[in-house]
């Protein structure tokens, strides 16, 4: 007999706090359960939690693994990245749905599977991939794709499932200073403390480390600026919502050197004076959850977590787990803030900044999870070291997540400087047309770019690189990245909520073969727009896919024009079409030729 | 401006009230002073059926079926200059509050399901024109060239609209002359 | 030589207190700079981005950047009010909005903005979304075919009637109004006709019921005055 919605609501609360900033993971929590979210379960936990209960719908529906209607037991997330488009996804849905009788975006009658598609779920380098009631299954291929269709129709659990289904190979394929020595648990904290609290953050100066999500500031003047803020109770954050299409080195870095990452954290939080910490971990990459709490339970037995780490009065910190629920948009360090304490993941208005109103308006440090690794190593090699790799104004390494038409995809180190050619030759890339670097927010390289340098100096980029060779179609891929922005537009501000939805639907007319010339100029005032407009980053980076296709690769958009000043978006003669089954009718009248510059 | 070959200039109303049309009457004595710079061609005003070559083409209406689309694309190949007359030929207007109804059950509700209709049908008479699924506004489905909101936009607005067109000079609209309703 | 801190707002100087917005610092010297989601009653939101103003190069919301002593910003210029006419473009697109039969014609923002910066077309692909209207509640009517997501409803109903009535809710162009009921019903909240909320949308979206087109077109507040005039005496139109 199911348990009542009011039930395990409170179970939800007691497994994860009572306060309000615990909500986004109480949904999860109660989601597990329900496999959806029922209207009375919302209505009961905005009652024990006292808050509205419009707040807490509003919420749910913002983030796309919550469900406030019924799904599938078995709920197939196909990812429709361009790298996953190319690894042949689209056919392996298409395969699993005719075998399971199901049609994407519906649930089937017997209320057994639902199937629709998602954004890139940082599987680049695993062959074709999907999830499968939020786990990742890799390297799918038709004979496994019949299989699980037999698993499910047979209702067996995940768990009873082959485990190499799940199998995650890590692809490291070229190591340099931070992925060939993972520094031992303590080692790294152990010398910063060595140096003492100030001298540490002058190594982090020294160090000239910059922000590895893209942005590239200066990690110690954020640090410092954090802890002379005025406030209470500092914050750090690991930002591990990694979810630029084609990137996927922070699950690597999350597999491999988790306690790299939490070291980082632990250093970050001695150096601002910092007592709470958050790892947000994007919902795609759930399955590491577990892993990673027993990093933090094993490093908090280490007494590196918890009260006087490593025996230091006054130095207690600790780390939580928080889910993300697919929203991209959540990797905007605002945006995450607000969707750790519970909220709906818009950006918020800046300034002020998060280093003195961040967390719960506390002063807040947000880093990546590359960005706090490679912390280690400046805390055991000393700034000076750290700051003799890399190029001038950009120290250290870089991981890239290469993939797509590679022969080698994984992910790849180099000290900054490397040039795009180099990694091509290394990852085996034969005949390029196009490289994405920084996933679908970066910038779109044709082959005359490629001798340029990974680095702020020239190409900044949070590490997504993406190979596009001669059999593909640069217009495919701009269209795909402009529909991803569209589907993950939180809807805040005006130009990017319609903005992205107009552009989307300018690349489908133009897909459709129906473009002019004159939607090429909407498209560039579009772009514009976007740009000036938009309230973060996300709009402002949605038109450059656009943008660098039309400078690099504008022949691919020109194919698709007719030879007209204007086309209508919408198909005339199919407008007709309901009329047409009323009426019976066939003629000529009944008809409607959509282009009228032909005879 | 005398003495100059007047400007032919075209009218006709699509998913429309003929309202615009009223008001473009509604200029009372000055249609006296605009027709010394123009003269209408195919016009519910003179009731002429076919389009020639003109300079200005002014629509009333949005675009509601086929035979809308084909008068529209009519003008558009015979007009220089065209001009969306009207919140309907702006936006869809009144005609465009059924897009969110499935046009097949209007005309179910319509013609089949109606009480007091016995054996009725959807007509099937190839002289009329089939619905399109949705009214859309002109500029949806040609080149449109300038926009005089308003619902309708008054006479007077219609007179120093097309005065500035004659004249050449560019439209300025603003408020209070800016309306939609 | 000046003695107070000042910007220049299209070449005139515009003083201001310390923790002003440039928008706030722009009324208070007379300066109307539109806007739609931002009111005097509450914090900036920054999501209409009406208030788009250029300040050396970057194009910013006037209603959310602080005003900094010398900065050169440009409002009523030829490149920033196309930029608003695109957003008016797209706010209308994206909804139903039909004015000729809206009981909020004349009183309306949204419109008033369009006709005094000159929106003659609503120029992009309408989405004629299908959005039913909620007359559950006795005395207000929500239609949400016009809604801007200004989000003063969820403001003034949480902030200022201490009822949380409104929220937001899915994303995107999903994104929409929802009401604090389960039944997802007005009539089924504690909404009262006189909350602040009922009176505070700047479009067409809460109406109070039995007193629709009660003013005559031409008396309206719109129909003399522009919303740049309007909009210095009071918020509510």
């Amino acid at each position: 007999m199911p348990r009542s919605a009011a039930l395990e609501a409170e179970l939800a609360m007691q497994a994860c706090g009572r306060r309000p900033e615990h909500l986004l993971q109480m949904l999860i929590r109660l989601q597990e359960v329900f496999g959806h979210l029922p209207p009375e379960a919302l209505t009961r936990l905005a009652a024990v939690l006292g808050l509205p209960r419009a707040r807490i719908e509003g919420v749910a529906g913002f983030y796309s693994f919550l469900h406030t209607r019924p799904v599938g037991r078995y709920r197939l997330l196909f990812p429709d990245n361009i790298i996953d488009r190319m690894l042949g996804v689209p056919r392996l849905m298409d395969r699993i749905c005719r075998n399971l009788w199901i049609e994407p975006g519906l649930l089937s009658e017997d209320g057994l599977v639902s199937a629709d598609t998602t954004s890139c779920i940082g599987m680049g380098d695993q062959g074709p991939s999907m999830l499968v009631n939020g786990r990742s299954l890799t390297a799918l291929d038709d004979a496994r794709a019949d299989a699980l269709c037999e698993r499910i129709r047979a209702g067996e659990p995940l768990s009873a499932w082959p485990a190499e289904w799940f199998a995650v190979a890590d692809n490291i394929r070229r190591r340099d200073m931070l992925l060939s020595a993972p520094p031992v648990p303590g080692e790294a904290l152990a010398a910063a403390q060595a140096r003492g609290r100030a001298a540490w953050l002058d190594e982090m100066h020294a160090s000239g480390l910059r922000g590895r999500g893209g942005a590239g500031f200066a990690t110690a003047r954020k640090w410092q600026a954090c802890r002379d803020a005025a406030g209470e109770r500092r914050v750090v954050v690991c930002n591990a919502d990694e979810g630029e299409p084609g990137t996927f080195k922070d699950r690597v870095l999350l597999t491999r050197m988790a306690d790299a990452v939490f070291e980082g954290m632990t250093l970050a939080a001695w150096a601002v004076g910092a007592d709470q910490g958050f790892l947000y971990l994007r919902g795609e990459y759930r399955y590491l959850r577990a892993p990673l709490q027993a990093v933090l339970e094993a490093r908090r037995s280490a007494g590196l977590l918890g009260h006087h780490i490593r025996g230091v009065d006054g130095f207690d910190f600790d780390i939580e787990i928080h889910l993300g629920a697919g929203a991209y948009v959540c990797g905007e360090e605002s945006a995450l803030l607000e969707s750790l304490e519970g909220r709906r993941g818009t950006p918020r208005i800046r300034p002020p900044f998060p280093v003195t109103h961040g967390y719960l308006g506390r002063p807040t440090v947000v880093n990546n999870v590359e960005t706090l690794a490679a912390c280690c190593l400046v805390a055991i090699h000393g700034g000076a070291w750290f700051a003799g790799h890399g190029s001038a104004a950009s120290s250290g390494s870089k991981l890239l997540s290469v993939s797509g038409d590679v022969a080698r995809p994984g992910v790849y180190e180099y000290p900054f400087g490397v040039r795009v050619r180099e990694v091509l030759d290394d990852a085996g890339a034969v005949d390029t047309l196009a490289v994405q670097l920084g996933g679908a927010a970066g910038i779109m390289l044709a082959e005359h770019e490629f001798d340029r340098r990974i680095g702020f100096e020239d190409l900044p980029t949070a590490g997504a690189l993406m190979v596009f060779d001669g059999r593909r179609d640069p217009f495919e891929v701009a269209a795909n990245f402009v529909r991803f922005f569209a589907h993950e537009s939180c809807g805040f501000c005006t130009p990017c909520r319609v903005g992205t939805q107009l552009l989307a639907g300018y690349m489908d007319k133009l897909a459709a073969g129906n473009g002019s010339f004159r939607d090429l100029a909407d498209i560039e005032w579009l772009d514009r727009l976007l740009k000036n407009a938009s309230h973060c980053g996300l709009g402002s980076s949605a038109p450059n896919p656009v943008i660098d296709g039309l400078r690099n690769f504008r022949p691919a958009f020109e194919r698709r024009l007719k030879n007209a000043d204007f086309q209508p978006a919408f198909d005339l003669d199919k407008a007709l079409e309901r009329a047409r089954q009323m009426t019976g009718r066939d003629d000529a009248e009944a008809h409607l030729d959509n282009s009228p510059e032909r005879p | 401006m005398s003495g100059e070959a007047k400007l032919k200039v075209a009218t006709v109303s699509l998913a429309g009230c003929f309202g615009c049309h009223m008001s473009l009457l509604d200029m009372d004595e000055r249609i006296i002073e605009l027709l010394e710079h123009v003269e209408f061609e195919r016009s519910p005003l003179t009731d002429i059926k076919r389009v020639g070559r003109c300079d200005i083409g002014l629509i009333e209406g949005g675009v509601c079926n086929a035979e809308n689309v084909q008068v529209l694309r009519e003008f558009r190949r015979c007009c220089h200059t065209l001009v969306a007359l009207g919140a309907c030929a702006v936006n869809g207007g009144l005609p465009a509050q059924r897009n969110h109804l499935d046009v097949g059950q209007c005309l179910q509700a319509v013609y089949l399901s109606r009480q007091g209709l016995a054996g009725g049908r959807v007509p099937d008479d190839p002289e009329l024109p089939l619905p399109l699924d949705k009214v859309h506004p002109v500029h949806e489905v040609v080149r449109i060239d300038y926009f005089l909101p308003g619902c309708p936009p008054s006479g007077e607005l219609i007179f120093t609209f097309l005065s500035d067109l004659i004249r050449g000079r560019s439209p300025r609209l603003g408020h209070p002359a800016l309306r939609y309703d | 030589m000046m003695e107070t801190a000042h910007f220049l707002l299209d070449g005139v100087a515009v003083p201001f207190a310390e923790g002003q917005t440039i928008l706030e610092a722009a009324r208070a010297a007379g300066r109307y700079i539109p806007h739609l989601c931002w009111h005097p009653d509450f914090p900036p939101h920054g999501s209409c981005k009406l208030c788009i103003v250029a300040v050396g190069g970057r194009h910013l919301s006037a209603c959310a950047t602080p005003a900094v002593d010398g900065a050169v910003v440009a409002s009523d210029v030829p490149e920033i009010n196309a930029e608003r006419r695109a957003l008016l473009q797209m706010l209308f697109v994206e909804g139903n909005h039909f004015c000729p039969s809206c009981e909020k014609s004349g009183l309306c923002q949204l419109q008033a903005l369009a006709s005094e910066l000159g929106m003659t077309t609503p120029r992009f692909n309408h989405f004629y979304p299908d959005r039913p209207v909620d007359a559950s509640h006795p005395d207000v009517l929500l239609d949400f075919n016009r809604c801007i997501y200004c989000e003063l409803c969820v403001r003034a109903s949480r902030d200022q009637d201490g009822k949380s009535v409104f929220a937001l809710t899915n994303r995107g162009i999903h994104k929409h109004l929802v009401v604090n009921a389960e039944s997802g019903r007005l009539g089924d909240t504690d909404f009262a006709a006189d909350d602040v909320a009922a009176g505070i949308c700047p479009v067409g979206v809460i109406l109070r019921k039995r007193v629709g087109f009660a003013v005559p077109i031409g008396s309206r507040t719109y129909d003399t005055r522009p919303i740049s005039a309007v909009s210095m005496d009071r918020e509510e139109p």
